[in-house]
């Protein structure tokens, strides 16, 4: 259940509290995300939509651990991050995020195999059970046949499934994914969604995804909108209700 | 060593860069290796100066002479325990190029003084007895294709008017250490004495003395100044490192020149390669951002590279010792007279190598900083 009024039950696997960010920017102070409240349950699939500027990638660098906010709180299965030092944070992003980026940001000097055994580096397993994770996250986005091509010898929708490869190899507890399907066509954003409903629906992995597309953002199980700093539900905001208030 | 394959593929991912990088850094190196052999070979004199040797010269200057009688008398000073005396002999063997060291020899107390240089018993034995004889180095005699028996002629216009002086070679001499002297020819002082102007006559150009022990040193030299101070020929006794260190400053302040320009090697090492590695990290900021993101951690990343620079440094130091290694001694062959000889050693190998490891670890030192502590949401912005 995804709820944005801060009134959760306590045990949903992201809560989000009183969460405000502040940029400065030649002496003005910005103010993008203001006092947001969010409850994620476990297996959820959310898309985050707003217009450019309204702080969605914010939000999504905050939830992955790669910001930190200027108020309030964000408790992912039990840790709380916000005050984790910037080294506890590397390891719990290695633990628990998996990013999925719209530019893939693969390696381009390594194998597709190469770049999703990556974040297995990181860990204590040695090299026969990393190649069977390994395997296993290529075969589960289709591309074991093309696990020795290099980035440049794949299609754009094919890079994009070795990110999500990369993302899932290590089990994390949820997915971030940012604009996923914006440089890919229409056919391959099929493809890609069609995917990452999969491992939602078959995996039971949470996913939170941001998204200029509404056709992409459908797919979610609940797509929230970022207004004027807070989240609001699409079904509300069609209501005219913002963040417990009314427009 | 998990990110070996990250490591390895960076590396080669430019590799006309890279060959061009490694290039620099080999040429630069065989430059700083030459400048160090350059300068060992003339502070070798002064490395190989036997601890308990003293050499009297006079106190006027190196070309002043002293009275032959001297030798008898500084035998006599408590503590010394040979002497023996050498002139400069200064000709030409065919050719000005053809340069190596000539030196009038005491063929009765050269060996006490001078064990380090080995000749067989029975060539030495025979340039005793040869008035006209001499003793070549063994690095001399193979460069002239000398053999013993030959007849060498050498021309001299240091002691009255030019003239050609004819020696029967009797034997050649090798040195106990690898990088010893072997360059040098030796004549009989007997000869010597017979054939120059009555006022060389009885003369030495230097003695040498061998001590009992080494801590005599100071208080033999001050005895041998001491009785000669207000004669006519008045001396300055030394040891003989010190007498080799001032002879090697003949040539000029050496060891200054051969730093400035080493540093300026290395300074130039230093920017070749932190330039490459700065524009490497710089083109994979994302890739970077990327890494951290997923969880390597800020010193992994710093790790990463570093150990990048090291491979560069490494690569072009193993070249540049390489090429270093095969062309010191053709270098070495064709300045032969010019300048003593080049060796290159293990140790100033080994320092090659440290030296190159070094350079990659200080250049790759400030663009993994950067890499360090770059915030991965402001580099992923930057895509």
């Amino acid at each position: 259940m995804i709820r944005v009024d801060g009134q959760g039950n306590g045990k949903s696997l992201i809560q989000v509290r009183g969460l405000s960010k502040t940029y400065r920017r030649g002496g003005e102070e910005i103010q993008v995300l203001q006092r947001l409240n969010l409850d994620v349950d476990k297996g959820d699939f959310v898309g985050f939509m707003g217009p450019s500027g309204s702080g969605k990638t914010t939000l999504l660098n905050l939830l992955g651990g790669l910001d930190v906010p200027t108020q309030g709180s964000i408790t992912v299965d039990g840790d709380e991050i916000t005050h984790m030092s910037g080294s506890k944070l590397t390891k719990w992003r290695a633990r628990h995020v998996g990013f999925i980026f719209q530019m893939y940001n693969l390696i381009p000097v390594l194998t597709a195999y190469q770049n999703v055994e990556l974040p297995l580096l990181l860990t204590k397993l040695s090299g026969s059970e990393r190649r069977k994770h390994v395997e296993t996250a290529l075969s589960v986005v289709g591309l074991t046949d093309r696990m020795n091509h290099y980035p440049r010898q794949l299609s754009g929708g094919q890079e994009q499934r070795v990110t999500i490869a990369r993302a899932i190899v290590s089990d994390p507890t949820f997915l971030l994914c940012d604009e996923p399907t914006g440089d890919l066509d229409r056919k391959s954003a099929d493809e890609i969604m069609a995917l990452i409903e999969e491992l939602v629906a078959k995996h039971g992995k949470t996913v939170l995804m941001v998204t200029h597309d509404p056709v992409v953002a459908a797919r979610a199980h609940t797509t929230l909108h970022l207004e004027k700093g807070v989240l609001v539900e699409a079904s509300k905001l069609e209501q005219g209700v913002v963040a417990g208030g009314v427009r | 060593m998990k990110f070996r394959s990250l490591i390895f593929a960076n590396l080669f991912r430019k590799k006309i860069r890279l060959i061009l990088t490694i290039g620099s850094f080999a040429i630069s190196l065989v430059l700083f290796t030459f400048l160090a052999v350059v300068n060992s070979a003339f502070n070798r004199g002064i490395d190989i100066a036997g601890a308990d040797r003293l050499v009297i010269v006079s106190r006027v200057g190196l070309m002043q002479v002293m009275p032959i009688s001297y030798a008898d008398q500084v035998a006599a000073i408590p503590g010394v325990k040979s002497v023996t005396h050498d002139h400069w002999f200064g000709g030409v063997y065919q050719e000005e190029k053809n340069f190596f060291p000539q030196f009038v020899i005491d063929p009765e107390n050269h060996r006490k003084v001078y064990p380090e240089f080995i000749v067989p018993d029975d060539q030495w034995n025979t340039f005793v007895k040869d008035q006209q004889g001499a003793i070549a180095g063994a690095k001399t005699a193979k460069r002239f294709g000398w053999k013993v028996g030959d007849r060498i002629p050498i021309k001299n216009s240091l002691y009255g008017p030019t003239k050609t002086w004819e020696f029967n070679l009797d034997g050649i001499y090798h040195t106990e250490k690898a990088d010893g002297d072997e360059g040098q020819f030796w004549l009989q002082w007997k000869n010597f004495d017979e054939n120059v102007p009555a006022v060389l006559k009885s003369t030495a150009g230097w003695y040498i003395l061998k001590l009992d022990t080494p801590d005599d040193a100071v208080r033999v030299a001050k005895a041998i100044d001491a009785k000669y101070a207000n004669s006519s020929f008045e001396t300055k006794t030394e040891t003989e490192s010190a007498f080799a260190a001032g002879f090697a400053k003949q040539f000029g302040n050496i060891e200054f020149l051969i730093l400035s320009v080493g540093s300026v090697v290395f300074f130039t090492l230093l920017l070749v390669t932190g330039n490459t590695m700065a524009i490497s990290v710089r083109e994979r900021t994302a890739e970077l951002a990327v890494l951290k993101a997923i969880g390597v951690t800020d010193r992994s990343v710093l790790f990463l590279v570093l150990a990048e620079s090291m491979m560069i440094a490494l690569f072009g130091g193993l070249l540049g010792l390489l090429l270093a290694w095969a062309a010191i001694p053709v270098i070495s062959a064709a300045v032969t007279g010019l300048l003593p000889p080049l060796l290159l050693s293990k140790t100033m190998l080994s320092f090659g190598l440290v030296f190159a490891v070094f350079v990659g670890v200080v250049s790759g030192l400030i663009p993994g900083i950067g890499a360090m502590r770059m915030r991965v949401v402001n580099a992923l912005r930057r895509v």
